[in-house]
């Protein structure tokens, strides 16, 4: 434990974990960074991949709670329909049809904008929930796992990271750190997991394909306003490309990881790998170090 | 009875599109009078999101009892078709000539 | 036209390092396409010429007319999305606003219109293998609804015909959502690449289903295959029951990376390498076996 560990605990953050390729390491890191730092303190981990949620694959605890969450989707009421069509022209995402004497709804592509309920001129359509995942919350320890799981089938990610996030806001005081494991991309889901996060850390690898990957994410990254620094996985593998493109950009290198397949192979069968691998074990004493200094100098 | 054929372009001889929701255009044969007409699909090829379930909704508004494709459609295009009890017939390719043939001699799979 | 796709469920398991080595064999005999619009990476081992570069819009967002806007909140009222902020005039949050147009309609001023997208662009390359290579790049914060994707695909089968080529080689995007499943429509063959790690056979299954769905024909390389016994036993029992064709095993290896760090394949980079051999002997597998699936 450093000296700076104490300080980190009086101040809030809450903290992505993201990259612009997968396979680089977010969950990986997410899971040991919070199992390690809850040997100190409670911390709230929440996997937000809703698509794949893999972190519960690294952590057995106690289901404390668990609750459907719901979107509105429209619902069609024959009686009063005069089959107008004006549903189908309001819907900017094609989420429902008329088919001849029939109003057919597509809960998959409904963004819930109520437009079509709304201004139906009949009121032939009224929303109602429709369950898209589950949200579970688990305890280990000082650890509280929060995990939004989409159900298969649904193809949109936003809306339940978005309930995900809002359960966080209200169930946590707002002196727990929190760590949110976020989905790949640059795309829609990503943006909605880090647009409410007071810090990102980035994980990458030493490749070219790795370097690109950031170099989109850290585009995003400033898009958004974000603070954010980068954590080099499976160091020593590739070139110093990703070194120097940090470098010359101004972002901070947190730490490195070595590629070590004793990692791998600790990964591969759901092991966490914080209290087992000395030098992973320094690497995370690094980010905690550096997340400190960012809330004490801030 | 009105059969329609996923194609990429118009008459007996457009190739097969084997994609439902965004073939460009469906070939319609009506097999009682062997009349032969197209439905133009380009607006819903080229959508967003919804190709599949709008193209289905351009199919039964045109009285289409059977459509032969390739691959078949997803799950939202079959939902509409189901309902609507259009047959839905898969594996077709070569010509549209080609298609027809096949689904005559029975070689095509009822989805 | 025959499509082979490269797929993965779960990103990081070397479907473009082993797409990238099928190119390397393929020369110029197939046309390449890129549909992992969201993170491409192929082009970085094949250094493509871009020939032609065309913007993509997809997606609407709402433009307020801050002459017209008398901020009279009715916008405001509607927006599930938090992205109308008052003000004289009012404004939109561009990184918020799904484009549903309910605002427009309901703007007793008109002063609200909704505008397409740039959500992206769209390249027709020459590689320096011989091969055309359609590839693509979503923007920052869109929405990858597939359609991206479908243009990518296009693309490459327009290519083929122009250059009389029946093989289209497609590096597949990862996840199961849209962009897969545009993907996968229409596709041929599939080559699955996955690992036998905890998340691996869970990833394998759902986009297995998939392809199932869409009658593609499917074959499993198994990367890292040395790394978990037990799971790599639990993928092996799988694809068996299945029916799914088992392709090849390949080992943990840093080459695929070594390789890439140079810009190149791992065949060029190590043609005597147990993985390039391995990749070079299954190809001609992987085409019969497209040619098989064609004829059913």
């Amino acid at each position: 434990m450093t000296q700076y560990q104490t300080q980190l605990k009086e101040q809030f953050m809450r903290i992505a974990v993201a990259s612009g390729k997968g396979g680089t390491g977010k969950t990986f890191l997410s899971v040991n960074l919070a199992k390690y730092l809850s040997q100190f303190r409670p911390i709230v981990l929440a996997d937000l991949d809703v698509e794949e949620p893999n972190s519960g694959l690294f952590l057995k605890g106690e289901l404390i709670a668990q609750e459907d969450r719901a979107r509105m989707i429209p619902q069609w009421i024959p009686e009063p329909c005069t089959l107008c069509r004006e549903c189908q022209y309001n819907c900017n995402f094609n989420a429902i049809i008329q088919a001849k004497n029939q109003i057919m709804i597509f809960p998959q592509l409904c963004h819930s904008c109520y437009a079509c309920a709304d201004l139906c001129p009949e009121n032939a359509l009224r929303m109602v929930p429709q369950k898209m995942g589950v949200l579970s919350r688990y305890r280990i320890d000082n650890l509280c796992f929060i995990e939004a799981r989409l159900n298969i089938g649904e193809e949109m990610a936003t809306p339940m990271i978005a309930q995900a996030i809002d359960y966080l806001d209200k169930n946590f005081s707002p002196d727990i750190l929190q760590i949110l494991d976020s989905p790949p991309g640059t795309s829609c889901p990503v943006i909605e997991a880090v647009k409410k996060a007071d810090f990102v850390i980035l994980i990458t690898e030493p490749t070219p394909f790795g370097l690109h990957d950031l170099t989109l994410a850290v585009d995003t990254m400033k898009k958004l306003h974000k603070d954010f620094a980068v954590v080099i996985n499976r160091y020593n593998l590739g070139n110093k490309d990703v070194e120097d493109y940090c470098a010359e950009d101004n972002i901070p290198i947190i730490t490195r990881i070595a590629n070590d397949r004793r990692i791998a192979e600790l990964y591969s069968a759901g092991q966490l790998v914080y209290d087992k691998v000395d030098h992973f074990s320094k690497a995370l004493g690094d980010i905690i170090d550096f997340l400190s200094l960012k809330t004490t100098v801030k | 009875m009105k059969i329609a054929i996923s194609a990429q372009e118009t008459g007996w001889n457009a190739p097969v599109d084997p994609r439902f929701g965004r073939a460009q255009y469906f070939v319609v044969i009506d097999d009682t009078t062997g009349e032969i007409s197209y439905i133009d699909n380009r607006a819903n090829a080229n959508a967003g999101h919804g190709a599949g379930p709008n193209t289905a909704s351009l199919i039964a508004d045109n009285d289409i009892n059977v459509v032969i494709t390739g691959n078949g459609p997803g799950g939202n295009a079959a939902r509409v078709l189901a309902t609507m009890g259009i047959g839905v017939f898969v594996g077709a390719s070569g010509t549209v000539r080609q298609a027809y043939e096949d689904y005559k001699a029975g070689k095509l799979m009822r989805q | 036209m025959k499509e082979i796709v490269i797929i993965s469920g779960k990103g990081g398991t070397g479907k473009t390092s082993i797409t990238a080595a099928f190119a390397y064999l393929a020369k110029g005999s197939v046309v390449l396409a890129d549909c992992d619009v969201d993170a491409s990476d192929l082009h970085l081992l094949l250094k493509p010429e871009i020939k032609r570069s065309e913007n993509f819009y997809s997606s609407q967002v709402a433009v307020i007319d801050g002459v017209a806007c008398t901020s009279c909140g009715a916008c405001y009222d509607v927006c599930h999305f938090d992205a109308i902020i008052p003000g004289t005039p009012y404004k939109i949050d561009l990184i918020s606003c799904e484009g549903c147009g309910y605002c427009e309609k309901v703007c007793p001023e008109k002063a609200i219109t909704m505008k397409a997208n740039l959500d992206g662009q769209w390249f027709i390359s020459t590689t320096r293998l011989g091969s055309h290579l359609a590839h693509a790049r979503l923007g920052i914060g869109a929405e990858n609804s597939g359609k991206l994707v479908s243009v990518v695909k296009n693309v490459a089968k327009q290519l083929a015909q122009m250059l009389k080529l029946d093989t289209i080689l497609i590096d597949g995007p990862p996840g199961i959502s849209c962009p897969v499943i545009s993907t996968l429509s229409g596709a041929t063959f599939a080559v699955i690449v996955t690992e036998p790690t905890v998340s691996g056979l869970h990833d394998l299954k759902r986009v297995y289903e998939i392809a199932r769905r869409f009658r593609v024909g499917t074959g499993v390389i198994i990367n890292k295959a040395d790394i978990n016994k037990n799971n790599y036993n639990k993928i092996r029992e799988f694809i068996d029951i299945q029916g799914i064709k088992h392709l090849a095993d390949l080992p943990y290896d840093t080459t695929f990376t070594k390789a890439m760090t140079e810009g190149k394949t791992i065949i060029e980079y190590t043609p005597d390498n147990i993985i390039s051999r391995t990749l070079a002997n299954i190809w001609p597998q992987i085409l019969r076996l497209t040619e098989n699936t064609k004829k059913q």
